[in-house]
């Protein structure tokens, strides 16, 4: 059953991707890009990653995504008339991921990883207290530096949109 | 079918990697660029929470907690950022920033 979704997940996510990099339309390709998102949401359920799944949909589907639409909207961007890929540009996207890809599939991937995922002790069905106690103990200090850095970022999206640089 | 296996999603996370890196290079529209990048990052997500569930610690989902929210963070400013540069420029694209260019 697992694997069904896996594949199912798996196939969506990859096509929203490629729509990402295909599509002319920005509309579009923010549209692709939430798909893609929300799949591989999917594919956190499957890994038993279900406050990560709620986390993803939330902050990615609910503010990056509708960020990046608002954007778009505000700047009024239109399609590209034509696909204006140069050719050198895409020979060199595709040489890179064709390599990084090679090294990857064929050299990184190994043995280790051929063991079931079903056979794996079944983790808690509700994560969210252990998460909590680990970001709350363990990883207290990180946590507190991510408070700083939301607020710097605030502060210089704040900075940054002001009329008048000086 | 056959069983999943951490290959499994490893295979997924970096085929959705090779891709946002082609389109990287490929598009020459910076929020397009920018999508790319942000799909990059949800790959490396994909794997941190692929290891987390075959090593039985909840240790990488807690890092995919704060991949997230600096991800967040870091759209907020580098949007603030293209649209700072479209009052200045009136463009999006790629090319038409030359300034350092050599």
């Amino acid at each position: 059953m697992d694997a069904y979704f896996f594949w199912l997940f798996t196939v969506g996510m990859l096509l929203g991707a490629v729509a990402v990099v295909l599509n002319r339309s920005p509309v579009a390709s923010a549209l692709s890009l939430a798909f893609t998102i929300a799949s591989m949401a999917g594919l956190f359920v499957l890994l038993h990653a279900f406050f990560l799944a709620a986390i993803q949909i939330i902050v990615y589907l609910g503010a990056v995504m509708v960020l990046f639409l608002f954007i778009i909207m505000l700047l009024d961007l239109k399609a590209e008339e034509a696909r204006s890929f140069k050719p050198f540009s895409l020979a060199a996207g595709l040489a890179l991921a064709g390599f990084v890809g090679w090294r990857f599939f064929f050299h990184v991937l190994g043995e280790d990883g051929r063991r079931p995922m079903a056979s794996l002790p079944q983790p808690a069905a509700n994560d969210i207290p252990a998460i909590g106690n680990l970001l709350f103990t363990k990883y207290i200090l990180p946590f507190e530096a991510t408070s700083v850095l939301l607020l710097a970022a605030m502060i210089g999206v704040v900075l940054l949109s002001k009329k008048d640089l000086k | 079918m056959e069983l999943l296996t951490l290959n499994h999603y490893l295979g997924a996370a970096g085929a959705l990697f090779l891709i946002g890196l082609a389109g990287v290079v490929i598009r020459r529209d910076l929020i397009a660029i920018y999508m790319c990048l942000e799909m990059m990052l949800n790959a490396a997500n994909l794997t941190l929470v692929a290891f987390s569930r075959f090593n039985g610690a909840l240790d990488g989902q807690i890092l995919v907690f704060f991949t997230i929210t600096v991800a967040a963070a870091e759209v907020a400013v580098g949007l603030a950022l293209i649209v700072a540069l479209y009052r200045l420029r009136q463009t999006t694209k790629a090319e038409d920033l030359t300034t350092l260019k050599f």
